[in-house]
């Protein structure tokens, strides 16, 4: 009947417009709305990064002071060399390259101990002078001598003179200015150490990893926090003038630091702060005594007391100055062959420094109690100064034989200390801003359920932007700006990775998501489908029906 | 004379990809290299019945101080308050052990995450380091590649998941994506895990990162029951499995060389009734060289400062004397005042009849529209 039909093809063109609108409209917008907001991320960018190859270099100043070279071979000056220098991190080697250098001629310069505060070399680079072998300057048994500043006094062998053209001669002195490089520069050990976190470190060298341990790792800021101790308040009345100790002795060493980070300093007095240990009473020289085997046991209870700032997240340093009760007076620290530490005073691995101060000598036997105590704040600094460098990661390790390295004066910190340790503090932050920002690309591949803001993305790109200038300024050997832009590729790249809104809180697995739709789609898509079906069916049977009718 | 320019360039390449590096050294055997500890002590039920939570998470936590963790290494997070809950019969104590020999609240705890502050986003964020910037030292994980982190949780659990606040869930996969979060921005040097739930085994199972370490309570279908009621208090006060662990650990002193195969004992089945379970291959060190102390106390490594740095000028006298400054108390409102002061302006109300006035208006118009034979039957 023409009713039925009309009614049927009504039915058909409304299953046929719904699964339309269903299909047009409703699947676009369920995955718009469903979907996760995430901003674009140079990835291909991260993975380049994340093959890094660093080249760093040192310019290397030679200058042969008179009587070193012949006349023939003063002829071929200026002269530019290459080295070449092979290392292999972690299975992995590597090839150097050659680079052109210029030479320059410099005018004949006095020679005289004070060569050493004339020029005023850039940061990362070096200079050496070369003096003859009968020169009185050096004593008989030292060949090299390190000065304070970034230069370098070389004693030439005499088997490095005979008849030779100056390339030869360079070829030959080539070790020993690779040894000055290793001790004022960088060396294998130093890279690989800077490296620890992403490398670990083979249990044979054990120095190196000593080494690692004990100092800091690189951080923005450092809070220091100097702390008097006082057990016995009754018998003594301290009085030490830390600000002005402070001011004078280890404010020059932080300010030579500040490329490298921010430091704030405080200071704090305590009183009946015990240590944890009992001292034992050594008859034969009548003091007490601390072995080394105890100390470890002696800071826990009293970091308890300390305190710290509550509001920021730099790594302390602590150091704590321990004036000995009356009655346990003097102590002093043994160490593992009884003998008495000059120093008095130890240090903890990335934590700070003890040093015990004994006051008994400001008093006899009868003098009225309390005795008034004015503390030796430069005998007091000295080590404090000592120790800081040690656990800022300053403090190199034993020369090789026949160098004298000069004293580090009162700013506590040698150019070429510096330089080396803004070498390490480079590749160390290089490398793990790059670990950083790779982990955070993998991560936010893994899991796609995070939302990855437009200042996360932001961050990310600075970060990759910094590195990559990094890396480029290490190879140019500009190490101030390196630093620079190291630092900041940490900062970007610790915000990107520590944001707040990174937390992939919701773990959906599937057939939790397949409970979810399946209540929700399931009813409508049903109908669709078989109406859909029947639709088919009929006009697949139409057809058939119209074959036959057309034969 | 002359002068050379040697330029030496340094060339290192970091080919190697995180995972691969350390997967090459599985075999190698290091000693133990943390500087610091630290310890993070989750309970994670409310409600008083859940008591045993609570003394289970301060007797670790009272161990892990006894042994020389510092409280600013410590970050403890109790769901409830049961030292001062109403129904404490003696307030401001936590006893572990019945007939209340033992207190475990002390009087120098320190809650860093307290009541609903323990959730599964605040764990997670901990573990993660992703802190708003406004959160204190206290409650944040500083640690670095050189800490050994305890981490010990305790409530109710089940195949996979643990209950947090009666209210929602940490599942097995989420923990471990976190302790790979933290391995990748080496956030710890070796980690210790404990729960003590039911099927606390699960738990464990989804782990994959290195370096980890993971004790439960009981395996996978197994319940964790509680050790003892106390009569006065009328709640079990501990759990089986931290109970013997405390026992176990109050023969630990800071000096002692008790290594993890003793731990691996504690609580067996005779005992705990539930089978303790244990997970140690994706450890690089053998468990039986390692302390009881590298986790759960805190012994420094110590060096003899044999350098001292020669100081020679003098200090400098003229930096100024401080500036002192006075502070006095700002004036309080003299007490005459006070007492005279007049009462705030209230606010402005339609006078009292009104309201009566106008519900009569509406009954009268009821009762005109629809006649007024009504009216008899109200009054």
């Amino acid at each position: 009947m023409a009713t039925t039909e009309v009614e049927r093809r009504r039915g058909q063109l409304a299953a046929l417009s719904i699964a339309a609108v269903v299909i047009i409209v409703g699947v676009p917008l369920w995955w718009r709305t469903t979907e996760t907001y995430r901003a674009w991320l140079p990835v291909s960018q991260i993975k380049e990064l994340a093959k890094l190859q660093l080249h760093l270099s040192a310019d290397v100043e030679v200058v042969f002071a008179r009587g070193t070279v012949t006349p023939e071979q003063q002829k071929k000056v200026p002269l530019t060399q290459t080295q070449n220098m092979e290392h292999r991190v972690d299975g992995d080697s590597f090839n150097a390259i050659l680079t052109p250098m210029r030479l320059s001629n410099s005018a004949s310069v006095e020679a005289d101990l004070s060569l050493h505060t004339l020029s005023e070399s850039p940061s990362g680079s070096l200079v050496v002078y070369v003096i003859p072998e009968s020169s009185s300057l050096l004593p008989q048994n030292v060949d090299v001598y390190i000065g304070q500043r970034r230069t370098a006094l070389l004693r030439i062998g005499s088997q490095m003179r005979v008849g030779k053209t100056l390339e030869q001669l360079l070829a030959h002195m080539e070790p020993r200015i690779k040894q000055v490089l290793h001790v004022m520069s960088f060396s294998h050990t130093d890279i690989t150490a800077a490296l620890s976190n992403r490398v670990r470190i083979s249990p044979g060298n054990k120095e190196s990893i000593a080494d690692s341990m004990r100092a800091f790792k690189s951080s923005p800021g450092y809070e220091i926090t100097f702390s008097l101790l006082n057990p016995d308040p009754k018998s003594h009345r301290l009085h030490w003038d830390i600000e002005g100790a402070v001011e004078t002795y280890i404010q020059p060493l932080l300010t030579k630091l500040s490329p490298v980070a921010n430091f704030s300093i405080d200071s704090q007095t305590l009183y009946y702060a015990m240590l944890g240990v009992n001292p034992r009473f050594d008859s034969s020289r009548s003091t007490y005594t601390l072995n080394a085997d105890s100390l470890a046991h002696v800071i826990n209870p009293v970091e308890a007391r300390l305190g710290s700032n509550a509001a920021s997240s730099n790594p302390v340093l602590n150091f704590l100055l321990y004036i000995p009760d009356a009655h346990h007076s003097p102590l002093y620290i043994h160490d593992h062959k009884k003998q008495q530490v000059p120093t008095n005073a130890f240090h903890s691995p990335r934590w700070g420094g003890i040093m015990v101060y004994n006051v008994n000598e400001f008093y006899e036997v009868d003098t009225v109690f309390p005795v008034d105590i004015n503390i030796d704040m430069a005998k007091v600094m000295g080590v404090f100064l000592a120790q800081l460098r040690l656990l800022l990661g300053v403090q190199s390790s034993t020369p090789p034989p026949g160098f004298l390295v000069a004293p580090c004066g009162n700013a506590g910190l040698a150019d070429w200390e510096l330089d080396r340790l803004m070498w390490s503090r480079s590749v160390e932050n290089i490398a793990t801003a790059t670990t950083t920002i790779t982990s955070l690309a993998q991560l936010l591949d893994q899991i796609g359920n995070i939302v990855i803001n437009d200042n996360i993305a932001q961050q990310v790109s600075s970060a990759v932007t910094s590195l990559q200038l990094a890396v480029s300024e290490l190879e140019a050997g500009n190490l101030g700006f390196a630093l620079q832009y190291s630092k900041e590729a940490i900062l970007s790249s610790e915000r990107a990775f520590f944001d707040p809104s990174l937390l992939h809180l919701l773990y959906f697995p599937d057939d939790q998501k397949f409970a979810i739709y399946i209540p929700l789609f399931l009813p409508m898509c049903v109908p669709i489908l078989l109406s859909l079906l029947k639709i088919v069916s009929e006009a697949r049977q139409k057809h058939r029906e119209k074959k036959p009718k057309k034969d | 004379c002359v002068g050379i320019n040697l330029r030496y360039r340094f060339h290192v390449s970091l080919l190697c990809k995180l995972v691969s590096c350390f997967g090459d050294r599985a075999g190698q055997f290091f000693s133990s290299g943390h500087t610091n500890n630290w310890a993070v002590l989750v309970c994670t039920s409310r409600f008083w019945f859940n008591y045993r939570h609570v003394a289970n998470t301060l007797s670790v936590y009272r161990s892990v101080k006894r042994l020389g963790i510092p409280d600013s290494h410590i970050v403890l997070m109790l769901a409830d308050d049961m030292a001062c809950n109403h129904r404490n019969p003696k307030p401001a104590t936590v006893f572990s052990h019945k007939n209340m020999e033992l207190n475990v609240y002390g009087d120098d705890v320190e809650v860093d995450y307290r009541g609903y502050e323990v959730t599964v986003e605040n764990f997670l964020r901990i573990l993660t380091g992703r802190l708003p910037p406004s959160t204190p030292r206290s409650k944040r994980l500083l640690s670095d590649d050189r800490s050994n982190i305890l981490i010990y949780l305790t409530g109710h659990g089940g195949n996979g998941f643990l209950k947090f606040q009666d209210s929602e869930e940490i599942s097995n996969v989420e923990l471990a994506d976190a302790f790979e979060q933290m391995w990748q921005k080496r956030r710890y040097n070796e980690l210790l895990f404990i729960i003590d739930t039911c099927q606390g085994a699960s738990m464990y199972e989804r782990f994959y990162s290195p370096n980890l370490m993971a004790l439960a309570s009981s395996q996978v279908g197994e319940d964790s029951l509680s050790h003892q009621p106390d009569l006065a208090i009328g709640v079990h006060l501990m759990d089986r499995y931290t109970f013997y662990l405390l026992e176990f650990l109050e023969d630990i002193h800071p000096a002692s060389k008790t290594n993890m195969n003793d731990l691996f004992k504690v609580c067996p089945k005779s005992q705990c009734v539930s089978t303790p379970g244990h997970r140690t291959d994706l450890f690089l060190r053998d468990p039986g060289s390692v302390l009881i102390t590298d986790f759960f106390g805190s012994v420094r490594k110590v060096e003899l400062t044999m350098e001292t740095i020669n100081l020679t000028d003098p200090i400098d006298a003229e930096s100024g004397e401080l500036q002192k400054e006075m502070h006095t108390y700002a004036d309080q409102l003299p007490v005459s005042e006070i007492i005279h002061q007049k009462p705030k302006q209230k606010d402005w109300h339609p006078p009292d009849g009104f309201i009566l006035g106008l519900w009569t208006l509406i009954l009268l118009v009821f009762f005109q529209t629809y006649g007024v034979k009504h009216l008899k039957h109200i009054f």
